[in-house]
């Protein structure tokens, strides 16, 4: 990750009303930030999965996850480190793009993996799903098109296979 | 069994073994007051609905049972949000029901609507907005579940007008499983071993006693395990009675206003054993400067606070009881089987405390014969109290003197507010410690300032007949800000005055069905409190006119390390550093 203060953490949390105002009240009041966050149900009606990017200096990581898993909603919690964790982001953009330029373009995204999904006489909207640092590639390179509207989503994130998870109680206990 | 929701509220609350809910009706809580009438739970109306959530905080403290508020929507449920912060800061387990408006309603800014769950999200550990009655003996279970599991805390259910009247299903709810809070109640036995280990090696060691230990009820265990390691003790203002004054072992307060000794044996200890204690900046002061050659062990149950402030060197997550209990088996075991031996070989650091103690009382000026200093009537209360008496107190200097100077020997006698210091927390606390233990004394601490905040909780008590007895220290000042102004503004007083007469006590008191004295001089100190004393039936309330300048010491100002102690005058010159 470009930002050495990002840690990806995963929540497993049941699905109540103002889960989620819980969950940002929470970084609110202690100070931590929220880079990114992606929510939606799991195969389990009753849990939704919440994956999110906090922006804080990794000794007050521990801080974030345990205060996490006080909050009564919160069923399970884990830090993926980026190296055990598969990560996808999705893109939307629309760029500006004249017909000169339009093929160039296509080009690009393609090469990327991306694809076009709407177009007009003057733009394109391109979609590419992909790790976030492709993304960020992405994002760089149509910006010298011109990008009218971009929207991410934020990563989600699950644990590589093979990776053993462990829980937030052994790598508290570790701190011994 | 059909009922209504509102039965099935009270029901649920009844299998919980609820005896006392402290309250105040108003429209959206109305349904649930009417089948209160036909309950076993005895009702206590409040003035205010902040007496009533300091009143089952006081309950609670006393008694270490969940307290239990009700309140209407809207501006009741906001009046009892102090409380709720109060508890949450000192752990303090707390059920508190607010009414809401209807389902129907809720979003459309109905009269008395409020979002009391999002206000409290912060100040809870959890909350419940009901919407199925049929949740109700669940949700109810749920709530004491987690109100007194683990550490300790408030929690809250916000009960909307038509779930109360539509019918519900009543059933005994099950065991309570939440997925997502498990609590580990068992510290890890190789980390006991490990803390036995520090233990055994260290040179100059102090148990660091805070409120959790209390709350575990492990009183009992503390002094096995100093009795048998002869280790020293400081207890935190939360945890003043969890280990009695009495014991020579016992050092005091440390902390901002502790005693020179407690916290100067905190800064050169060598291992640091923290029980139920969570390093709080008015215990550290400069956090980089506290303790500075500590090795730190830190029991607690709430793993949050485990590294919060300081890394811990050994961490033993779990009750505080069962670590306690079993540190002690391990330092026992241990010896028995190597040449170590118990109690520990410290001899010299426990003659340097006593130094410490001989050259640092607490002190005040003693002699004084014009005025009356407000230890002394702390200290004179303190002689004559009851076996098990109760003290509660109000926030300012008063809390400060009362911890210091009140001679606590058994635990939950002391009910303060720590975290959050919130004035006004003293009458309304006491009465409820009272209706927790009728049987014993209660008596209180008060501010002028304090007092002035929730003193109409005194006709609650003369109606209800709780009778308990305060002691207003009437310094004429907000004292506590006066004193920082005098020390760190030059004596530029600004906003502090409140006039000893203004209002006059005495009438106030006597209006509101308390019988009341006034103290001027030293000399009608004790024969007032010894004619308090003999009074069982009404609450009693002495203005004690004392000293305006008399300030708290020892004191480390705010933000300074601890080794900036400042003790009282007269012993100032010639503090070892
Ligand atoms: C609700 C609330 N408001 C303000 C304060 C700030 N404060 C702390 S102590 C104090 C003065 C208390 O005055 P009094 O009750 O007379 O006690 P004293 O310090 O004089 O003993 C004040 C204003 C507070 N702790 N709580
Ligand atoms: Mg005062």
């Amino acid at each position: 990750m470009k930002n050495s203060n990002h840690h990806i953490v995963s929540a497993l949390v049941e699905n109540r009303s103002g889960v989620l105002a819980r969950i940002a009240g929470l970084f609110a009041r202690r100070g931590f930030n929220i880079y990114s966050l992606a929510v939606a149900p799991t195969d389990d009606s009753k849990l939704s999965r919440v994956t999110i990017v906090v922006d804080v200096e990794t000794s007050l990581l521990n801080q974030v996850v345990n205060q996490l898993n006080k909050l009564i909603n919160v069923v399970e919690i884990q830090e993926l480190s980026p190296l055990d964790a598969v990560e996808r982001e999705l893109l939307l953009a629309t760029v500006q793009c004249s017909t000169g330029k339009r093929s160039e373009i296509i080009q690009i995204v393609t090469a990327l993996g991306g694809e076009i999904v709407d177009a007009d006489i003057s733009s394109l909207t391109i979609e590419m799903s992909s790790t976030p640092e492709k993304l960020d590639t992405l994002e760089e390179l149509l910006n010298s098109y011109g990008i009218l509207k971009i929207q991410r989503t934020g990563r989600v994130a699950l644990p590589r296979l093979g990776y053993l998870a462990e829980t937030v109680a052994d790598s508290e206990l570790k701190l011994a | 069994m059909k009922l209504t929701g509102a039965q099935a509220l009270i029901k649920s609350l009844e299998h919980q073994g609820v005896e006392v809910i402290f309250g105040l009706p108003g429209g959206a809580i109305l349904p649930v007051y009417d089948p209160i009438l036909d309950s076993s739970i005895r009702h206590i109306l409040v003035r205010h609905e902040q007496g009533a959530g300091h009143m089952a905080e006081g309950y609670s403290m006393a008694t270490r049972r969940p307290g239990v508020a009700m309140v209407t929507s809207g501006p009741g449920a906001t009046n009892i949000v102090t409380p709720l912060m109060n508890a949450f800061m000192d752990s303090t387990p707390l059920v508190v029901v607010t009414g809401q408006v209807a389902t129907g309603s809720i979003g459309t800014d109905a009269f008395q609507e409020c979002d009391i769950t999002g206000i409290t999200m912060g100040i809870t550990k959890h909350n419940w907005l009901v919407k199925d009655p049929n949740e109700i003996p669940q949700i109810v279970a749920e709530a004491f579940h987690v109100a007194t599991t683990g550490r300790p805390g408030p929690v809250l259910i916000d009960f909307p007008k038509d779930i109360a009247n539509s019918a519900a299903d009543y059933y005994t709810p099950g065991s309570v499983s939440l997925a997502g809070f498990n609590i580990q109640t068992e510290p890890d036995s190789n980390a006991v071993a490990a803390a036995a280990d520090l233990i055994l090696k260290s040179k100059r060691p102090v148990l660091y006693v805070g409120g959790g230990v209390l709350k575990s009820n492990a009183s009992a265990a503390l002094r096995i395990l100093v009795e048998q390691t002869s280790i020293p003790v400081v207890t935190t203002l939360m945890a003043r009675g969890a280990f009695p004054d009495s014991h020579e072992l016992n050092l005091g307060m440390p902390g901002m206003h502790g005693t020179y000794t407690a916290v100067t044996t905190l800064q050169k200890s060598d291992l640091l054993i923290a029980l139920g204690a969570r390093f709080d900046d008015r215990v550290t002061g400069k956090i980089s400067a506290f303790a500075p050659n500590a090795k730190i062990i830190h029991a607690d149950v709430d793993p949050a606070e485990i590294g919060k402030v300081r890394k811990p060197d050994v961490v033993l997550l779990g009750e505080c009881r069962r670590s306690i209990e079993e540190l002690t088996r391990a330092l026992t075991e241990k010896t028995s089987s190597s040449n170590e031996a118990l109690p520990l070989n410290i001899t010299e650091w426990h003659n340097t405390l006593k130094e410490w103690q001989q050259k640092y009382p607490l002190s005040y000026d003693r002699q004084a014969s014009d005025v009356i200093k407000p230890q002394y009537v702390i200290e004179e209360i303190s002689k004559r109290q009851k076996e098990g008496t109760i003290l509660a107190s109000g926030v300012g200097q008063h809390q400060m003197w009362a911890s210091q100077y009140w001679k606590f020997n058994s635990p939950n006698t002391w009910v303060n507010s720590g975290g959050a210091g919130t004035m006004g927390f003293g009458v309304p606390a006491a009465i409820g410690a009272k209706v927790g233990r009728p049987d014993k004394q209660v008596w209180a601490i008060d501010g002028d300032g304090c007092f002035q905040m929730t003193a109409q909780e005194l006709v609650t008590s003369s109606a209800e007949q709780i009778p308990v007895k305060i002691a207003i220290l009437n310094n004429a000042y907000l004292g506590m800000v006066r004193q920082w102004q005098h020390m760190f503004y030059e004596e530029r007083y600004s906003e502090v005055y409140l006039s000893p007469d203004l209002p006059d006590y005495v009438k106030w008191a006597e209006a509101m069905g308390a019988i009341a004295f006034r103290v001027d001089t030293p000399e009608e100190v004790i024969p007032t409190i010894e004619k308090a004393n003999e009074i069982d039936d009404r609450s009693v309330v002495i203005d004690f006119r004392t000293d305006v300048t008399e300030r708290v010491f020892p004191m480390v100002p705010a933000g300074a390390p601890n080794d900036d102690i400042l003790v009282s005058p007269e012993h100032a010159d010639g503090i070892i550093q």
